[in-house]
């Protein structure tokens, strides 16, 4: 693996080095059945999303054609073609987060960023997504920023719960999946 | 075997019969929608529902295996009902207007609908994205139109190994298409058009030639030659209500001639010249790999079916020196007809337009390839499917049953017995074998009324050898030689073919058919295909071979005149620049 990949002294690895690193795992799954989901997966994690051209070569690799690993990549709403930002922040919807405010929540979330579900912000800072069910019902609605699980979030407060995450306060930072 | 009974009736059937095959073999039909024969039940669409007496559900008859004593019932209130939902859920979403689509004279949805009773719809969905594709040159894709049964999927990826369609996205939002549901062009498509053969509905169909037909037609500045391609014959009368496997051969002419095409010639008079430039050109590969010692690329691999060549220069560019220079009968036809016949008629070839009649929406493609147009003129101008002429022959107002029947026209009429069966998987290599093996050794191929018989019917792969004995003296280095030669139809055998090729199996020729059956089997023939009816238009080009005089294309006087006259001998300067071509690499995605 990439020894520039340092999350300590945080050098971002350029292009190359993580299509290489592309290159080994795809080497390692080449020839094992039900290999394309865990690949991408794995990409997922490389890039932070599956870039056209990744998707590209996982399928001339893995020999599935372009049009199952698109499908398969827009099946699962945990895989994104679009970069993402730092922060993933991600509403739920299941029905208990729904009927207690989880929609007027995701809106106020929308307005707050300026961008819709499944984009990114121009300082890459934050993604949007939806999800449902979190496990945490019973303190609904419930957002996650990254690994942060946030309950009982309210619409008008949002903005000071990602200020926190822009002065970069928060202790539990974490790369964004 | 195994006892049921279906309806009251009984009936034995093998073990691993699924009560939809059982149901077809005393005559009782059942709808269907995903379901694609010789392929695994989908069990998705549901509306091939059937009642088991003692079962608490509905179950699917495309999966259900028939077991002892079993007792079906296939027309019940319960299951009419239950097939009226599905149907009527799918036509609260269908987003299509019935009046004008192509496949309203055989829509499968419409049919399903009328045969339910349904007249009108209970629910009222949120309709489909309507996503009109006309991206390629071969097909249009109309999504809204689409009910989502996956057949398409079914055929492009197991059937034809290519996967250009798979449903992206989930739920509601999905469709059946192209990677992220993007324009067919994107991604690497072979344009066979067996995934609009199948479809049920109009969402995927050929990218129709006829209105701009008509245009040339009634410009009387032009003259119009049409050729029809020898699968067209035995197909063309299903349009017309006639039994499959029945032979139009003189009706088709005759109707061709009332539509106001100013000759009617045949593609076959050019699949006899592809034998004389292929077959020369295998002897040539021959020669170089055991004479000269040269790298001869050999198995030569067949390029008549375009199909074939787009699955070849995307998914195996590694192995595009094997395949033959040859155009295909159809572009030779085209390049001749703006030349030779141009210049022994005294027509300036600009007023010429080249219509073509195929079994093929490749070839639609592959008559706009840019590399196409040796004459200084684009060889082949329209390309119409067989239910496409069979449209225009409803359009004229012809009773095509009711015609008498004509021949083809002079010269590029006339044909053998070999060209016929170039329609059938197996034909194009035993049609070279005929006139190859007569060349080398000068006596006729000792073979069983001419046929090669391992290399008939529908096997996916079927392969053959011939011992060459008693050559002339030209062709001495061919003594005892044993030709192999390997045939396969339907791109996912070929892909098996081409890998047992890369292990080590050695062929010398190979003959490769993009459909399933053949060109009789085309992604423009009428529709629906199924094996049974394969055979039958395999049985009835055999015939029209069987019953020519003239069988092999060395012997057709047309073809020997257009040597002596303009290309002097195979793989002429001359031939090469009309009749031969080059293909490109191409990245699958
Ligand atoms: S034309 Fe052939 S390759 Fe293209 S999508 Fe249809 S079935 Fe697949
Ligand atoms: S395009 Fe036709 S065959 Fe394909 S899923 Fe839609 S309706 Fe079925
Ligand atoms: S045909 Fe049986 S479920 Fe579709």
């Amino acid at each position: 693996m990439n020894e520039l990949h340092c999350l300590e002294c945080q050098i971002e690895p350029t292009e190359e080095e993580l299509y290489s690193q592309l290159d080994d795992i795809l080497l390692e799954y080449i020839n094992k059945p039900g290999a394309l989901i865990p690949v991408l997966q794995i990409a997922q994690r490389i890039f932070g999303y599956l870039p056209e051209k990744a998707l590209k070569k996982i399928s001339l690799t893995l020999k599935k054609s372009y049009s199952e690993v698109a499908g398969v990549v827009s099946f699962y709403s945990f895989f994104s073609t679009q970069p993402r930002g730092k922060f993933m922040v991600r509403v739920c919807l299941g029905t208990a987060c729904y009927v207690r405010g989880g929609k007027e929540v995701l809106n106020s979330l929308k307005k707050e960023l300026g961008i819709d579900v499944g984009m990114t912000t121009d300082d890459k800072m934050f993604s949007i997504d939806v999800g449902r069910c979190f496990g945490a019902c019973g303190l609904a609605p419930v957002i996650m920023v990254n690994d942060d699980v946030h309950q009982r979030v309210k619409p008008e407060k949002i903005n000071e719960l990602l200020s926190v995450y822009k002065a970069g306060l928060n202790n539990t930072i974490k790369e964004a999946v | 075997m195994i006892n049921l009974i279906i309806n009251g009736l009984e009936v034995s059937v093998p073990e691993g019969t699924t009560l939809l095959q059982a149901a077809s073999k005393i005559g009782v039909k059942i709808p269907t929608l995903c379901h694609v024969p010789n392929k695994d039940p989908k069990g998705a669409c549901r509306v091939c529902l059937v009642e088991v007496k003692n079962a608490r559900s509905l179950v699917a008859s495309c999966a259900m295996p028939a077991s002892e004593g079993m007792r079906v019932f296939t027309a019940t209130k319960r299951v009419r009902d239950a097939r009226k939902t599905v149907v009527e859920l799918l036509l609260s979403e269908h987003n299509g207007d019935c009046k004008t689509c192509d496949r309203n004279d055989d829509c499968e949805l419409q049919e399903l609908a009328r045969n339910l009773g349904i007249d009108e719809v209970r629910f009222e969905g949120e309709r489909a994205k309507y996503q009109y594709d006309d991206s390629t040159a071969a097909l249009i894709r109309d999504n809204g139109k689409c009910i989502k049964c996956r057949r398409c999927v079914t055929v492009c990826n197991e059937i034809q190994n290519v996967g250009a369609l798979f449903p992206q996205g989930r739920g509601y939002d999905s469709v059946i298409g192209p990677a992220f549901a993007m324009n067919l062009d994107t991604v690497a498509c072979v344009q066979c058009g067996q995934c609009a053969a199948v479809c049920p509905v109009g969402a995927i169909t050929e990218n129709s030639h006829i209105d701009k037909v008509w245009k040339v037609i009634d410009n009387p500045e032009k003259i119009v030659l049409v050729q029809t391609a020898p699968a067209i014959r035995a197909a063309l009368g299903e349009c017309f209500d006639y039994e499959p496997g029945t032979l139009v051969t003189g009706k088709m002419v005759s109707a061709l001639k009332q539509i106001g095409f100013d000759k009617v010639f045949d593609t076959n008079f050019a699949a006899d010249l592809t034998i004389m430039e292929e077959g020369s050109e295998l002897l040539m590969r021959l020669k170089n790999a055991i004479v000269e010692k040269k790298e001869a690329h050999l198995p030569q691999f067949s390029s008549c079916s375009p199909g074939w060549i787009n699955f070849l220069e995307y998914f195996y560019p590694e192995m595009i020196d094997n395949l033959s220079t040859c155009k295909s009968p159809q572009q030779m036809f085209g390049a001749v007809a703006k030349s030779y016949y141009a210049k022994k008629n005294n027509i300036d070839p600009k007023d010429i337009v080249v219509v073509s009649v195929m079994p093929c929406t490749a070839k639609k493609f592959e008559a706009q390839r840019p590399e196409m147009n040796s004459s200084g003129y684009t060889d082949v101008d329209y390309v119409l499917t067989t239910r496409e002429l069979g449209k225009m022959i409803k359009q004229a107002g012809i009773s095509f049953r009711d015609l008498p029947d004509s021949e083809m026209d002079s010269p590029l009429g006339r044909s053998s017995g070999a060209a016929d069966i170039f329609a059938n998987t197996g034909g194009v290599m035993e049609a070279a074998i005929r006139t190859v093996y007569e060349l080398v050794t000068g006596r006729e191929l000792p073979a069983d009324n001419l046929h090669l018989q391992p290399l008939m019917g529908l096997e996916g792969i079927k392969t053959a050898s011939l011992k060459i004995e008693g050559t002339v003296p030209a062709w001495s280095f061919l003594e005892g030689v044993e030709l192999k030669v390997a045939v396969s139809h339907g791109l996912g055998n070929t892909s098996k073919l081409l890998q047992r090729i890369k292990d080590g199996e050695e062929y010398h020729f190979v003959e490769v058919m993009t459909c399933a059956g053949g060109c009789i089997g085309g992604g423009g023939q009428p529709r629906f295909t199924t094996d049974e009816i394969r055979k039958k238009r395999m049985s009835a080009i055999y015939r029209e071979d069987e019953g020519k005089t003239l069988r092999k294309s060395h012997e057709n006087p047309d073809i020997l005149e257009i040597y002596a006259e303009f290309f002097e001998h195979p793989l002429s300067h001359n031939s090469h620049n009309l009749l031969h071509t080059h293909y490109n690499k191409k990245s699958p995605v």
